[in-house]
């Protein structure tokens, strides 16, 4: 009883105790590993699969192109493979993000400015394909994409009607097809967001830009675009962050062909058994992702609310 | 040449769909011409077709029915960014994302004026607002009354034909909002801009318009100079919702076209009035309006027309005034004196069941219709 009393008196602890169980999974499940993923990346792989506890940084050397055997006077050593693989992931993340606000953006403003009634309907739709697992929803475009599938079949039907020699695209396994998946599995995560800094935009705002003079590219340009801007901005690092990091879209779409950090470190974790190589690329892919939202955020925020500066 | 009217409002109609699917007319045959230079105002309750009027001046909506001609020209379906007016928002819509100086800039930007001339007419503006040495902060970081001026310098800025405002001081406290009257009205007469206002406030009607319409219903009630609405009331309805009156049944004894009988059960007499309307005729039941400040408490029992005496039922001391309820025949008058006399005295102040003469001039007695 009289440490309820205390506890209600003390707003600090209050705190500390509300913060506890988050702090407390935190620790263990983020930053204890993270240390551990740190201090295996400078071990050594033993030829059973092994980690050996030393510091080498032979694993980054070769993440960075260069084989640490080799001669160093040697320049024929150079493979920018994995190189090439961080930045393949880096460009089809930013393309994702590009091309999810590109979609995401009118819908959101369509949403945002549809009767409230429909509105909730609206975004119950959006929400719709989320019910349904990860995993699924990407094997369901491997069945419209891949050269029996559904598209391909339409095409021939068509094709066969007007005489025309179809012959099956290959569309599966490529970089437009995981390009594909990504965008059609982060878009609701750009929607939302978008649809909530859209909406709080009070109507008398677009009559008072149309009342000074600006017609509705103008008003676009100068009010509701700055205005939602904080929601683009939450959208971005909540679309980017993740596509940075996948492997399962580009496993079962671009197959062999596609091959992204995220793959690379599963493979090293799972085949390869190499987890101090793996552990190296997860460092850098997250570094990289730091980096990126660094300067991102830095130059617009982290989404929230323009407040009075 | 300059069109003879500012605004006109021609048999506007405009209609909505309520929730439950009826057509309602928010603004019903509505036909107003606001003249050059005019401080204009639309008075009524919420839901009288005041705010639906200004908003298709603005040309945020577009009449159903009808026509509004701005400086001569028909607007049809022009949209507002075409339209040479500027309003000021009830909530003042002031963009949070720009400085003061952008938002009253924004305007002029989009008239593609040079930089110089935005500096210039800006400063010039936001001086003429008193808000001079805060362009550089963002509109939550000013008081409601600063964020208001804002508005309105943003509006001004633009030197527009006419300045719409919808209940512009309505967020502000009372003691501003009265500065803010008086400050519109200089504003107004200093620049020579039409001003069309529209407010559910009767009193800030009254002191700041060059005319008034009352407006209910989507209809105007009545148009005219502050003077005429409230001394001349052409309905019960509008007497009632501008200021106080007495109102009493009668009867249309006789009518001239100066001068009118009327006999009223009530006070056992027959009073000496004005008609407001023209088409009355004798035999008529009609109302008698009779502002309670207009009634005339006297001492000398000399003959005058109208003379009646009451007893004092009630009184209400309210500092400049004295509020008294007197009985008078069967009826019971507001009757409010002005203490131009001292009132600390007890003896100065009036007490029930006192007897009381009373005086009401023919033209304060204000022969209406029955509706």
């Amino acid at each position: 009883m009289s440490m309820l009393q205390k506890l209600r008196e003390n707003r600090s602890s209050q705190g500390t105790l509300l913060a506890l169980p988050t702090t407390f999974w935190m620790v263990a499940l983020l930053v204890l590993p993270l240390l551990l993923t740190t201090v295996i990346s400078f071990g050594k792989r033993s030829p059973d699969g092994e980690v050996i506890y030393t510091f080498t940084l032979n694993n980054y050397i070769r993440l960075a192109g260069f084989d640490p055997n080799c001669p160093p006077a040697d320049g024929t050593c150079f493979n920018p493979l994995y190189l090439q693989i961080l930045g393949r992931s880096l460009s089809l993340a930013f393309n994702t993000t590009v091309l999810v606000i590109l979609m995401a953006y009118p819908l959101a403003y369509f949403i945002a400015r549809s009767h409230p009634r429909k509105r909730n309907t609206y975004l119950f739709l959006v929400l719709i394909p989320l019910w349904t697992n990860f995993v699924i929803r990407v094997y369901a475009w491997m069945m419209l994409l891949r050269k029996e599938g559904v598209i391909n079949n339409l095409l021939g039907l068509l094709a066969g009607w007007i005489g025309y020699d179809f012959k099956p695209l290959e569309m599966l396994y490529t970089q437009g097809a995981v390009l594909v998946g990504m965008v059609y599995e982060f878009l609701p995560f750009m929607i939302l967001p978008i649809f909530t800094s859209l909406e709080k935009i009070d109507n008398s705002l677009y009559e008072a830009a149309a009342d000074l003079g600006a017609n509705p590219i103008r008003t676009f340009r100068r009010v509701t675009l700055p205005l939602s801007l904080p929601g683009v901005v939450a959208g971005t690092i909540l679309v980017f962050i993740p596509v940075m990091g996948t492997f399962i879209v580009s496993d079962i779409l671009g197959g062999r062909q596609v091959i992204l950090v995220g793959n690379l470190i599963q493979r090293q974790f799972l085949d390869a058994r190499d987890p101090t190589f793996g552990s190296a690329a997860s460092l850098i892919l997250m570094i990289m992702t730091l980096v990126v939202t660094y300067f991102y955020t830095r130059k617009f925020g982290f989404g929230e609310e323009i407040v009075a500066a | 040449m300059p069109a003879e009217f500012a605004v006109e409002l021609r048999d506007v109609v405009k209609q909505f769909v309520t929730p439950e699917g009826a057509n309602l007319a928010a603004v019903d045959h509505v036909t107003m011409q606001i003249r050059n230079g005019e401080f204009f105002s639309m008075l009524g309750s919420s839901g009288c077709g005041k705010t639906t009027s200004l908003r298709m001046i603005a040309g945020f909506e577009w009449p159903d029915e009808g026509e509004v001609i701005i400086e001569g020209k028909p607007m049809g379906h022009t949209p507002p960014y075409q339209r040479n007016v500027n309003m000021v928002f009830q909530n003042y819509a002031l963009f949070q994302h720009m400085t003061v100086f952008e938002n009253v800039a924004f305007g002029l930007e989009m008239q593609r004026a040079g930089r110089k001339e935005i500096i210039t007419r800006v400063g010039r503006s936001l001086d003429m607002v008193q808000l001079k040495g805060l362009d550089r902060r963002r509109p939550r970081q000013l008081s409601g009354g600063q964020q208001q001026r804002v508005a309105l310098a943003r509006a001004l800025v633009n030197l527009p034909a006419v300045l719409l405002l919808d209940e512009p001081l309505g967020a502000l406290d009372l003691k501003l909002r009265k500065e803010m009257q008086l400050e519109l009205k200089a504003l107004q007469q200093q620049l020579g801009i039409t001003f069309i206002y529209v407010t559910h406030d009767q009193e800030e009607a009254l002191t700041m318009s060059d005319r008034i319409a009352v407006m209910s219903l989507g209809k105007v009630r009545q148009m005219g100079t502050p003077q005429e609405i409230y001394e001349r009331p052409s309905s019960r309805f509008v007497a009632e919702f501008i200021g106080e009156s007495n109102f009493i049944d009668g009867r249309m004894v006789q009518i001239s076209k100066e001068a009118a009988q009327v006999h009223v059960p009530a006070l056992n007499m027959e009073l000496s009035a004005t008609p407001i309307s023209g088409d009355l005729v004798a035999g008529e039941d009609v109302i008698v309006s009779i502002r309670p400040e207009k009634v005339q408490i006297t001492n000398s029992i000399n003959e005058m027309p109208n003379h009646m005496e009451g007893t004092v039922e009630k009184t209400v001391y309210i500092g400049s005034d004295t509020h008294l309820i007197i009985h008078t025949g069967s009826q019971n008058l507001k009757v409010w004196e002005q203490n131009r006399v001292s009132r600390i005295d007890p003896h100065a102040f009036y007490s029930s069941g006192q007897k009381i003469q009373l005086v009401i001039l023919p033209e304060n007695a204000l022969i209406m219709k029955r509706e």
